[in-house]
């Protein structure tokens, strides 16, 4: 390890700083910069040739100048202590603790950019975690160890439902150890509280470990906090067989620092100024997720994005998209007429959703059930779209059976309390319940000996 | 031997390496980090390294290997999961643990199993490239044929029979430069497609049992064709269903810069199903490439073209192998990542200029050809490339480019995967280039008349789409009877034929001959309903006949009873418009053959 410090700094650049006349900057290694007052900031090397490095601050250039600033390379890349001490614990963005309790010691000090699992080590996700979500449970299914991101846009309720999923979440039939952690990125202090108190409240704050990047917070952090926070998850899942859910929150921010770096390099953009290797970047966070072979612990996770202007297609939903295992959409629509959650379910998916479920795991008729609302939903919300151009008297009779059952959709089974936690046999009943508007030829998606066992013709239904 | 001078993610530049040639295999820094040359420029050369670079410094190592990327080809291949460079996963696993760790080397085929090589070739016979001295059964499912390798020719100087390791000498060649002692295996540069004696024009289809597919946009064997689609529309379960139930000998499986659970469902599920054909599990005959988003992106790279590579080895032994590639966009975008590291001027949208090229280069390894040898093997490699276009939208590059060398293209559409039709093929804009070609194969192995039936089922769904439009405006009962009949053609298509699931163990599978006769009773219900429509009676009476659900439900029929089941459904429908209208002459109109 050197010890040399260099004061060779050519340049400023946004999070940027250019040295010259350097020796041993190995490539990704973390760099220790002592401003001429006195304070010190954490960087890293981001590219290194023969004399010049590039480094990236992580944290306010503020104060910084050419003469006096001191850089010195530690020869060694960005690691953070782990231990179970870090449970019930709050840090910052950097991994250092803000809630006045000591500083992390352990002799485990893993590399924070962690290592891709090996496809053939990892275990097939497949174990139900009920989150008392009907839109969830029922219709896009969490399974252990899957990643299933929140699509959700400035002003929808995606904390309340977080908060809802961290309380709730359970496998059945199992008492296992469980825990939380938590990565907040540009977070507003507002928001933050609302976890801490909601954890709190429910006892899962001793369970969970809280990694906070405040809105007003360097935002080069930003980069290194969904690092802090799964190399945490890592160690509590491997390590001490815990079941961790991480919540990631926002991943906007997060690519917003990682073009902000990048425009800095003046680096060929991408789509909307983003990298071009933002896929891969989100790659390596996001595929810290699973289950491995062998290991009792898992990882699942939950990483929040509000999509902007409520576009999908937006670079950051979108590359997020094609690396998650599907992804819940929250509807500003929905949201707008009341519903709580307002989850939409139509864009929504679960990849492993057919892991889960089904006989043994939920319910035989699980999978038929769901394709089924589905299907009905999506008729009728593109008949309640055509009624409102031509009226609803022009339609067929049938058609004003399927408009009516969206509706019923929406209200009584997307629907629900926030502190309301259903069973997937609940959500089974209340699906049934809406699908026996149908007449039974309609109900193609489901297996005919699971309609002999739980449908009800259209006229005992209409009795409540 | 050269020195690092800089380093800039997974691109690094060295000098001093005077020996240096493009394509190079390479070794960098203290760990031997496997890297390709990409660049030579003055003193300096430029090397893609296939692993994290983290913590590398200037002043390191770099060794040239002096042979470019090459592919290890020889019995082992089948069941095999290999990661971008060919580096067996399991291999990996046991070195390194659960996760990858960087520096690590592993051969791709194991170089101490013994192989039971049974000669063919008999001494003093004259053989040259490409003709089989002997064979491996390296599978239940997969007789592996040892070729003679490119540039050797002559005469069998001796033979082994017994069990020998894939580098054991097992024969020797008499040339005209001296006798050679070859082993059963042989390498391969990636990057250089396999020569062949002849390409063919591809005339027999590549059958999934995929009803949308084998029925509607078809792809020959030998052929290619790309499955552009937003996430979410089911890329994944569409190729998974291909590389399942495609009659392909051999599949090559490229996960490409996709999910690591994916690829572990693949590695779960293969080894559990049935091949339908020989009732032994799948995984006998499929390899498995696994280069997942987090892994290094030059190995992203590098992936496909190893996996084309080991699918020209076995086309060359005369089989037909399919390769299923997801996705070729990540693949792309690798490119893009590395040549914006080289700081290349872009093209469109960054990627660069060679983007379309390197893509046709890829898809014009596909192809059904007469091999090398004196055999005159035939074999093929058709090739299934899935597209992740950003935003869903196919007019950036990657689709483009795409689209202008494959010849069947399935456009996968968001909002049919949002209500649940699978597969989500949109029936309206894709199409297959094939269909042509094809049509004698239908007519000589299905029936005579299926092309008919397949443009004819289009059409309904042709005018069920201008139907809409019409709909959209004034509601559906405004709509004459005759045209609401051809409403409900359209959508018994939709969700009786086309909908097909790939998790139903009966539905995932359908034979042409199924297909043929679900196609049969749909349209000649459709031509009876219209008759009955013309006859006075209402569409609703027609709605409500009970064949209608049985309709709905052939897909349950198993393959062994479908035959009898489905033609006595056919009766069945034909009976209950009789008993609709018993005054009015409707004897089957459609049910004997043409309409």
């Amino acid at each position: 390890m050197s010890q040399i410090e260099y004061t060779s700094v050519t340049r400023v650049a946004g999070p940027l700083l250019f040295l010259e006349g350097v020796k041993d900057a190995g490539y990704n290694d973390l760099v220790e910069i002592t401003l001429p007052n006195g304070d010190t900031r954490n960087g890293q090397v981001l590219d290194t040739s023969a004399g010049l490095a590039v480094v990236q601050i992580f944290g306010t250039t503020t104060g910084l100048d050419l003469p006096n600033t001191r850089v010195k390379f530690k020869g060694e890349t960005v690691k953070l202590p782990v231990s179970d001490a870090m449970l019930g614990r709050i840090f910052n963005g950097l991994g250092v603790p803000r809630d006045g309790g000591p500083r992390i010691v352990s002799s485990e000090r893993p590399d924070i950019s962690g290592g891709a699992i090996n496809p053939y080590s990892r275990a097939e996700p497949s174990e139900f975690i009920q989150s008392g979500i009907s839109s969830i449970d029922l219709m896009n299914t969490l399974v252990r160890g899957q990643k299933l991101p929140i699509f959700s846009g400035a002003g929808l309720p995606h904390n309340d439902l977080v908060a809802q999923i961290a309380r709730q979440a359970k496998v059945l039939g199992k008492e296992e150890s469980f825990a939380v952690v938590f990565g907040a990125m540009g977070m507003t202090s507002e928001e933050a509280n609302f976890f801490i108190r909601d954890f709190e409240n429910t006892g899962a704050l001793e369970r969970a470990v809280l990694f906070l990047n405040l809105a007003d917070e360097p935002s080069m952090e930003r980069l290194i906090t969904p690092r802090m926070a799964l190399t945490t998850a890592e160690y509590l899942a491997f390590s001490q067989d815990m079941h961790v859910l991480v919540i990631l929150s926002d991943m906007t921010n997060y690519c917003e620092s990682l073009r902000e770096v990048s425009s800095a390099r003046e680096e060929v953009p991408g789509r909307r100024g983003y990298p071009g290797y933002m896929y891969t970047d989100l790659s390596s966070l996001y595929e810290r997720a699973g289950r491995i072979k062998g290991k009792k612990g898992s990882i699942t996770q939950i990483p929040i994005l509000s999509m902007p202007g409520d576009d999908i297609t937006h670079p950051i939903a979108d590359l997020t998209g094609y690396i998650t295992e599907g992804q819940v959409v929250m509807s500003r629509d929905l949201h707008r007429r009341g519903v709580y959650p307002p989850i939409d379910v139509l864009p929504s998916l679960s990849r492993l959703m057919n892991q889960g479920i089904g006989k043994g795991r939920t319910r035989e008729d699980h999978r038929g059930v769901a394709d089924q609302l589905y299907a009905a939903y999506a008729q009728g919300k593109d008949l309640r779209s055509l009624s409102a151009i031509v009226g609803e008297a022009a339609l067929t009779e049938t058609d004003r059976v399927y408009l009516r059952l969206a509706d019923k959709f929406e209200k009584e089974f997307v629907t629900q309390g926030k502190y309301e936690d259903r069973t997937i046999d609940d959500d089974l009943r209340i699906g049934w319940g809406i699908l026996s508007a149908l007449p039974e030829g309609d109900l193609k998606r489901v297996k005919k000996e699971f309609i002999d066992r739980y449908y009800k013709a259209p006229s005992a239904a209409k009795t409540p | 031997m050269g020195i690092i001078v800089k380093i800039s993610g997974p691109v690094v530049e060295a000098e001093q390496m005077r020996d240096a040639k493009m394509y190079d295999v390479v070794r960098v820094g203290e760990e031997g980090l496997i890297g390709e040359v990409i660049r030579l420029s003055g003193p300096r050369v430029t090397i893609q390294v296939y692993e994290d670079t983290t913590g590398i410094k200037p002043g390191e190592r770099v060794e040239s290997t002096g042979a470019p990327l090459s592919a290890e080809l020889g019995p082992g291949l089948a069941t095999s999961i290999f990661d971008g460079i060919q580096r067996p996963l399991p291999v990996i696993k046991e070195r390194v643990g659960d996760i990858i760790r960087r520096g690590v080397s592993a051969e791709a085929l194991d170089k101490k199993k013994r192989w039971k090589f049974v000669p063919i070739a008999k001494r003093g016979d004259r053989v040259t490239t490409g003709d089989v001295v002997g064979t491996v059964q390296e599978t239940a499912s997969t007789l592996h044929r040892v070729l003679i390798p490119q540039g050797v020719a002559g005469e069998i100087a001796e033979i082994s029979d017994g069990s020998f390791t894939v580098e054991e000498p097992v024969y020797a060649v008499k040339g005209a430069d001296g006798t050679k002692r070859l082993p059963m295996m042989q390498r391969w540069e990636v990057r250089r497609p396999r020569p062949y004696a002849q390409k063919l024009q591809p005339e027999k289809p590549l059958i999934t049992g995929q009803r949308v597919i084998d029925a509607f946009f078809p792809i020959a064997r030998g052929g290619s064709a790309c499955i552009p689609g937003p996430f979410g529309s089911g890329k994944t379960v569409t190729q998974q269903s291909l590389a399942k139930w495609s009659d392909a000998d051999v599949v090559v499986y490229v996960g490409c810069g996709e999910r690591g659970n994916e690829m572990t469902e693949v590695l779960t599920t293969f080894p559990e199903l049935e091949d339908p054909r020989n009732k032994r599990p799948l995984m006998e005959r499929t390899v498995l490439i696994a280069n997942t988003s987090n892994m290094p992106v030059a190995a992203r790279e590098a992936s496909i073209y190893t996996g084309i590579t080991i699918a020209e080895y076995y086309r060359d032994m005369g089989y037909a192998v399919a390769l299923m590639a997801d996705s070729t966009s990540r693949w792309a975008e690798a490119l893009r990542e590395i040549s914006g590291r080289l700081e290349e001027m872009p093209g469109e949208e960054g990627y660069p200029a060679y983007l379309g090229r390197r893509l046709a280069e890829f898809y014009e390894r596909a192809g059904s050809v007469i091999t090398l040898g004196r055999e005159k093997r035939e074999g093929s490699v058709s090739v299934i490339g899935a597209v992740s276009p950003p935003g869903g939208d196919i007019s950036e590059p990657v689709s483009q480019n795409t689209l202008r060398v494959t010849r069947a293209f399935w456009g996968l559409d968001a909002s049919l995967a949002s209500r649940r039709h699978f597969p989500s093929i949109n029936w309206l804009t894709s199409y297959s280039l094939y269909k042509d070609v094809l049509a004698g194969w239908y007519a000589a192995n299905v029936s005579t008349d299926f092309v008919e039936m397949q443009s004819k089922a289009m059409l309904i769904l042709q005018q069920e789409a201008e139907l809409q439009e019409i709909v959209q405006l004034v509601g559906p009962d405004a709509l004459p009877e005759r045209e609401r009949a051809v409403l409900d053609a359209a959508r018994m298509i939709r969700e009786d034929f086309l909908q097909q699931s790939a998790f139903s163990e009966v539905d995932a599978f359908t034979s042409m001959k199924k297909e043929m006769l679900m196609l049969r009773v749909i349209l000649s219900f459709h031509d009876l309903e219209l008759k009955a429509v013309e006859s006075g009676i209402p569409l609703a009476r027609v709605l409500s006949l009970e064949v209608r659900g049985r309709i709905g439900r052939m897909k349950e029929i198993p393959e062994d009873r479908a035959g009898a089941e489905i033609s006595s459904l056919q009766r069945d429908t034909e009976a209950s418009f009789r008993s609709l209208a018993p005054e009015a002459q409707l004897e089957a109109v459609a049910g004997k053959g043409k309409a």
